[in-house]
Order: C-alpha cells, then structure tokens, then sequence
C-alpha cells in the first residue's frame, strides 16, 4: 500500500480513481477484506504451530538449541503419559455420553410451552457457565473434601454411606471431574440446542399431530433429524473441549499434580514437562501429538456424520 | 461523513487495542520509591518479599547517597513469574535486573548456559559467616546464582496439649524410635495419632531423608538418582510402619498447605507435625486456636548423636545477565541479603531464620512479634542448637522431575495404598533412568 503522496489536485484525483478500483476490483477486493483474518490466523495459529512442530524435534535449553531428532517423541512412550492419554479419553467420552443427551432434553422441555418457570430455569442453568473455572474449581475442590464435615461427605452419610475421599480415588476423582464439566457445561449446551429448536418449524409438528402422530414419534422424526447440524458442531467442540481440559483438573488439586496421577490430562502433562520443568522440546511434541488426535477424532466423526457430503 | 467518522473510530479502536496489548501491564502490581536514582527492576511471586526490599533500597539510599537505587518491584502470581522470567531470559529480551526464584524451580534456570550473574566476589568474602549448604542449591560448576532469604531449618512443632495429656515429654523423645514409643502412648491414651504425613508434597519425607549423615539424599552427592540408597528406603518404611499402626495418618487434603489441613490441626488432629522453620507463618495465620500451645523442638535423629535438622524450601534471589547495573545490583543484593543489617532485617520483615548464622543469638533477634506471641521467645535457641546439624540437599537439574515423581505417585503408592515401598522405589528409580 504505498502509494505515493499526491502532491497536486490532479495527482490526487487519480490516486483516488486508482484506489477506488483496487477496491472494486473482483480480484484484489476480496483478498483485502480477508486480509485481517489472514493476518491474524498466520500470526497467532499458522506460525506458534510451525514452531512447535518445529520445537518438537529440538531440545530447547536458553543459550542452547540443538536438533534431537524423533527423541521427544520416544520419550513420551511413557507409563505418564499413557496415563494422561487414558485420563484425558475418558474424561472426554463421559463428557460426550452427558452432555450431549442431557442438555438436548432438557433444551426440549425448556422449549416447550408447557413447562412451568421457563424463563427461570433457563438462567439458572445457565449461570454455572458463567462463573469462572478457578471459583468453581476451588468451590469444587473444598466441596469434595476428604473430611467428614465436607459438603458431599455430610450429604452422603445422611443417606447412610461411608465418608469418601473424593480426589484421592481414582473412580470418584473422575466422578468429581465429569460432575464439574456438567454443572458448568450444561447450560451452554441448553442454549445451543434451544437455538436449533427454535429453527424447526411449528407447521412440521402440527402437520405431524393432525397426521396422528404421538409425541415421543415427533420428538424422534422431527426434532432429532432437524437438530443433526446443532448436535454435529456440539460433538465437535465437546470432543475438543474434552480432550484440552486443563483448568479444571489444575483448580481441583490446587496444583498440577493429583496422587498417582488420577486427574493428569493432556495438557496438564504439556504443562507439567514444557514449562514446569523448562523442557519446551518435549511440551511440543506432547502439543502436537494432541493436535494429532484431536484431529482425527473429529474428522472421523465428521466423516460418520456425513458433514463432508455436498448438501443438496 | 458519517461513514467517514465512523470509519476513524473503528481505526482509533484497533490502534489502540493494538497498543494496549504491546504496553506491559507490569504497573499494576508495581511498587517503587519513585525517587532518583539508577532503576532497578525486581520481580518476585511474594509481596512481603517486595516490601522487604523497597524497605532495604531506603536504608540502601540513606548509606549511599552517591549510588541511590530506585527499585522497581513487581509482584507476579507464582506460576505467571516464574514462567515470564524463564521466556525472557530464553528470549534474551524483557528480563528485569533481579528476580526471586523459588527452589523447586530454580533447576530450570541452570539449564544449559545459565543466563543468570554468577555472585560469587560478593558471596565468598562471606562464606564462614552463612549455612554452607543453603548457598550449594543454588550452584552450578562452582557458580553460587542465587542467595537464600532463609535456612529453613526443619524442626518439629508438638501440640504440648495432648503431648500431656499421654503424659509424654517432648525433650525425651531423642530419635526417631522415641518417636515411636511415643506416637504409640498418644494414640493410646488420646485415640489421636502422633503426627501427619504429607503424600502430595516433599516436607515430610525430604527433611528425614536429608538429616542423614553424609551427603546422599534423593540423589547422590554427586548427582545421581538415589531412590533405592538406604536413606530413602529408611525413611519411607518408618513412615508407612507408623501409618500402618496408626500413630501417623496421611495429612488431609494430602498436604500441609492444605485448607483442610489448616482445619484439622487447628482442631488438635495430631500431636506434631516436622516442617522447616518458616512454616511457623502458617501456624500464626491459619491455626490460631493452637497459640500458646505449641512447643518447637529439634527433629528426633535417627540415632543419638546424629543431625537433627536439614534446610528445607527457599527463594534465592538472582541478578540476569540481562542488567545493565549488573555491580550495582550485586552490591545492592549483598547489601539486603548477607550482611548482619540485612539478616536482622529478614526475622523482623518476614519471620524467617536468616541465613547468617551469627546473628542467631543477636538481641533484635528476640524483641517481641506475632512469632514470640505465639510461641514464645526460645525460637533462636532451637535453631542455635542445631546450628552444626543443618544437612543440605542434592539439588539439580533432575531435582523437578524426582520431586514430581514423588508428589503424584511414590509416596501415594506407599502411604495410602499400602504398597512396598522397596517394590516402589526400585520402579521409580528405573523410570529415571
């Protein structure tokens, strides 16, 4: 863009004339309004990508950087990390088997015209989502409590159970877990779904009624099939957001690390290795090797889903 | 015109969100004398570590009207800084004059060509006159980079309240086996266990595996993983002996930074607890139905005669070689942190055993504050008596990842799951390797 400064009147009328069809050019136009998003996806995505692909076979030390080759790689093969792998895929299909069904009915009766207090339990739900994961995650976490006096232990010895130490097993750490996504995630889901709901047209349903047709059939022929693009994108970024998780399982344990490793995520290994112990090398191969997996993850299941089919 | 004027405004707006992302927001947690004088920039994780220092660069400035420093501190949360300071200085580019770094990060730092000040012309003058050991966790090839705030001396807090009522008397119990014995009469006469050990952190197994006589603990002397060496076996089979037997149980919430914990303790849980010196803090803060009931005693030794302590934790301070005052700063920090002023000012500021040892018994060391409130004023004599037993530890570029290893999985697999700590530890040793 460096045009030279007009000096006289008719320099500039024709700078502006120059200017004017650049801007109505079919060719050049385009390319100029998508300029920002080019620009910013290079700077911020396509470039930290490549060089963490890049890092990945580096070991990164300050003053000195040297080529490791596939090193990194074969360190990662290890039972660590495998545990984190596990981790993170279960917390990701619990995830998937909840949130997807769950906030898809509840979407459904706070849709329908029936239902008592709409307005209210459509906020409700919905607030969990907007408290950030750090208070939640320390509200979580002091709930949870391995003592006796600890909210989820005074609730269950009132049913007659023994008081549990919630973050320290296994099972119930990943109970703990899956119940946070929930709580914070079902509410966003909601809103989703009642955004595709709000799409499907009333005539489909009554046509359907006068056709005789009872509501759990128009709830499975009309509803499910018409939410299909909804519930698609919904898997797609549950799958990713499962599979990221961090946060969560940072605030849980007040730290990175939860005993024998039960609530060690992807992410929390990146962070453990990349920045806790200063070895950027390794943080981006575990980096990469997320990517990997999130994108076959969802490719496959856009495959299943028939989004790469041309739409008629 | 409209159009135009609004198009001026959508441009103004990028322009200066575009600024405000390059400015650096360090200001907001920024303290500085704001007088003249050469700048010099200080990060750190903890404000009264910050305060400290604004209040050393004002008696700094009294002495040296001809070298006045004007500092600049800023407080970042833990993690943030730490994380800051290691891209800068990998960077080359941002890095401040001087920087606390915490001990369990620190190896981080010495990794491949250290980018930080060796200060060893304003550490050596000094040598006989600080605990040895606590100046070695910051070296590398004979480099000292960073200078300690405190020895950490671990001691052990007893609760005389249910020590009596067992009818035990703390300066009885000489070595662990006492110890022993007399976790066993508490826990008969009260139903409470004896003491608390921790399975997400390193205080409880660190300081009784460092006391060792000699120089291995977790790794050798000379820096090689040594979790299988008899020291580290020894202490792990005494922990799970007591646990087994009930005298000792897990620290609730795994640690002893724990909000549960805090709780527990302040509730008379357990009759003790080992933890370095500067963990009186938590007791002045957080268990404050304990005041008045606390004795502080060396550690038990493993047999008569043998050390009774060891320095636990610690910040060391460091100057980057991105500073450009890089003497003045080096004089500034000996200034704050070696010399008997410096060290006096250290107990008063912050409460911390100082890393000089002959002002242990000096008079400002026992003027009244909330540490003598609470536990009387024999702090220093504790400390004076174990002066000669303070064991170092092993500290190195593997230090992270041990530590690691021992805070999510050994000692959970050995301390709550029961497993053989033998079994465990040769595991983990070979995961190592």
């Amino acid at each position: 863009m460096a045009q030279p400064v007009p000096s006289t009147p008719r320099q500039a009328a024709v700078g502006l004339a120059r200017l004017r069809r650049l801007a109505y050019s079919q060719s050049v136009a385009p390319w100029l309004f998508v300029l920002p998003f080019i620009l910013s996806f290079a700077v911020f995505f396509a470039w930290p990508v490549l060089s963490a692909v890049n890092m990945s076979f580096q070991e990164v030390l300050p003053g000195q950087v040297r080529y490791i080759g596939l090193e990194n790689y074969r360190d990662l093969w290890n039972p660590t990390f495998r545990k984190a792998l596990l981790n993170s895929t279960e917390y990701t299909i619990w995830t998937l088997i909840i949130l997807i069904p769950l906030p898809l009915v509840l979407a459904v009766f706070l849709n329908s015209k029936l239902m008592a207090w709409r307005n209210f339990f459509r906020s409700t739900l919905f607030v969990p989502a907007l408290v950030s994961v750090v208070v939640a995650g320390t509200v979580f976490r002091l709930a949870f409590g391995e003592l006796e006096g600890s909210l989820m232990n005074t609730i269950i010895t009132a049913f007659g159970f023994e008081p549990q130490k919630w973050l320290r097993h296994e099972g119930l750490a990943m109970f703990t877990l899956v119940l946070l996504a929930t709580w914070r995630w079902t509410g966003i889901n909601i809103l989703y779904f009642l955004a595709g709901l709000q799409n499907i047209p009333r005539e489909l349903y009554e046509s359907a009624e006068i056709d005789g047709a009872s509501a759990w059939d128009r709830f499975i022929r009309i509803t499910l099939p018409l939410l299909k693009p909804i519930t698609i994108y919904v898997l797609t970024i549950s799958i990713y957001g499962g599979y990221a998780m961090f946060t969560e399982s940072y605030m849980l344990w007040a730290g990175n690390r939860s005993p024998n490793d039960i609530g060690l995520t992807i992410v929390g290994y990146l962070y453990r290795n990349g920045i806790e112990q200063n070895n950027l090398g390794l943080g981006s191969a575990v980096g990469i090797v997320l990517l990997i997996i999130t994108f076959t993850a969802t490719m496959i299941q856009l495959k299943l889903t028939g989004m790469f089919r041309r739409e008629d | 015109m409209r159009r135009h004027s609004f198009l001026i405004l959508a441009f103004l707006l990028v322009l200066s969100l575009a600024a405000a992302a390059c400015s650096r927001g360090g200001n907001s947690g920024g303290s500085s004398d704001g007088g003249e004088g050469t700048t010099l920039e200080f990060w750190t994780f903890n404000e009264l570590h910050d305060q400290f220092y604004q209040h050393m660069a004002q008696l700094w400035n009294e002495k040296n009207p001809d070298r006045k420093i004007n500092l600049k501190g800023i407080v970042y949360p833990y993690d943030d800084m730490h994380n800051k300071l290691l891209v800068a200085l990998q960077s080359g580019t941002g890095a401040p004059d001087l920087a606390d770094v915490e001990l369990n990060k620190f190896p981080n730092f010495l990794k491949g060509t250290p980018q930080l000040v060796p200060l060893n012309d304003i550490v050596e003058p000094e040598l006989d006159n600080l605990v040895r050991s606590r100046l070695d966790i910051y070296a590398k090839d004979g480099n000292y980079y960073g200078i300690d705030f405190h020895v950490g001396a671990s001691v052990i807090y007893y609760n005389k309240e249910i020590l009596d009522q067992a009818g035990v008397n703390p300066d009885d119990i000489k070595t662990w086996a006492d110890f022993e014995a007399a976790g066993k009469k508490v826990l008969e006469a009260t139903g409470k266990p004896m003491v608390t050990i921790e399975t997400g952190d390193m205080w409880s197994v660190w300081p009784q595996i460092a006391q060792a006589p000699g120089g291995d603990d977790l790794q050798t002397a000379d820096g090689r993983p040594n979790l299988t060496g008899e020291v580290v076996v020894r202490a792990l089979e005494f922990q799970k002996r007591l646990i087994d037997q009930g005298i000792a149980v897990t620290a609730p919430g795994g640690t002893h930074h724990a909000e549960e914990y805090y709780g527990f303790m302040n509730d008379g849980g357990a009759a003790s607890v080992w933890m370095p010196m500067w963990y009186m803090g938590r007791f002045t803060d957080y268990m404050p139905d304990l005041k008045g009931k606390i004795v502080i005693k060396p550690m038990p030794a493993w047999n008569a005669g043998e050390p009774r302590s060891a320095g636990m934790g610690g910040t060391g301070t460091v100057i980057t070689t991105a500073s450009k005052n890089m003497e003045l700063a080096k004089d500034f920090l000996a200034f704050a942190k070696l010399s008997r002023e410096g060290n006096i000012e250290i107990w008063r500021f912050l409460g911390f055993d100082p890393l000089r040892s002959d002002v242990w018994d000096a008079p400002e060391l026992r003027e009244p504050n909330k540490f003598t409130d609470y536990f009387g004023d024999y702090i220093f004599d504790v400390l004076l008596e174990v002066k000669d037993e303070i064991e170092g530890v092993v500290v190195n570029e593997q230090t992270p990842a041990i530590s690691d290893m021992f805070r999510t999985s050994v000692l959970v697999r050995i301390l709550q799951d029961g497993e053989d700590p033998v079994k465990v530890l040769e595991e983990t040793q070979a995961q190592l390797q």
